[in-house]
């Protein structure tokens, strides 16, 4: 029988599935983002503003960052789990890592939808 | 005991200096140690590009404000660091994404994308460097 820990891995493929469907995600956003900065029109306050008032830009961006958040949360666990070795303060880490990441997608959806 | 004495010492391979001086990475090694430290230097960044983009939508002062803060000299070089460990974590994402799917496992084609996950990442900084500034 397999030991447990309560900060080990899943022991499973969705963690490791789930980080690279969300990289694809980021991928396109970013591809998207890249185009319009350096493709289009010059960036002033109204296109800047313009951009990120659109429905669609919302709502993508609200997706790259829910994917940005599970993916750095697997990213980080990663190295977590690489370099800190007691449990504890592993522990403690994870749930650090866990706070900073729901703080930052709270403060994108205030951004996004001031 | 004599034969204990004559015996060669074993190298340590794991002591600093060795760590340091005598063991090389290869090139994907040095990818995939360049793909954890950037995507860990991002999670930290994520803070400050959330504030310039809070300030850059806030208003129009304050979309000036961080278009003259991104143009001091010390924030240029910090913007270019982070745009260049982005690309760096997207090319060698993709390349971990072709070695999840067993293409380029081998040694020759392995080198080679290390190569060019190095240089396109570099080459896409200076790209989006000079379009940006």
């Amino acid at each position: 029988m397999v030991e447990r820990v309560v900060t080990g891995a899943h022991y499973g493929l969705r963690d490791w599935l789930a980080q690279r469907i969300t990289a694809a995600i980021m991928a396109v956003y970013t591809v998207i983002l890249v185009v319009v900065l350096v493709g289009g029109v010059p960036i002033t306050y109204p296109v800047w503003k313009d951009l990120f008032t659109q429905g669609w830009m919302r709502v993508a961006t609200l997706l790259f960052a829910a994917s940005l958040a599970w993916h750095a949360w697997v990213g980080m666990r990663d190295i977590l789990m690489d370099y800190v070795k007691p449990t504890g303060l592993r522990l403690s880490l994870e749930v650090a890592a866990l706070v900073v990441i729901a703080a930052y997608l709270g403060w994108t959806a205030q951004i996004l939808w001031r | 005991m004599a034969n204990a004495i004559t015996r060669k010492s074993r190298p340590k391979y794991l002591s600093l200096r060795a760590l340091l001086f005598e063991i090389r990475l290869p090139l994907s090694g040095w990818v995939s140690i360049l793909h954890r430290i950037s995507g860990l230097l991002l999670f930290f960044a994520v803070l400050w590009i959330l504030f310039l983009l809070d300030r850059s939508l806030a208003s129009e002062s304050g979309f000036e404000s961080v278009r003259r803060y991104a143009a001091l000299p010390l924030v240029k070089g910090a913007l270019l660091v982070l745009i260049w460990a982005y690309c760096h974590h997207f090319c060698a994402g993709i390349r971990f994404l072709f070695l999840d799917l067993d293409k380029g496992v081998d040694k020759a084609t392995a080198r080679l994308t290390s190569v060019a996950v190095l240089a396109v990442s570099v080459g896409l900084t200076a790209w989006l460097g000079a379009k940006l500034w």
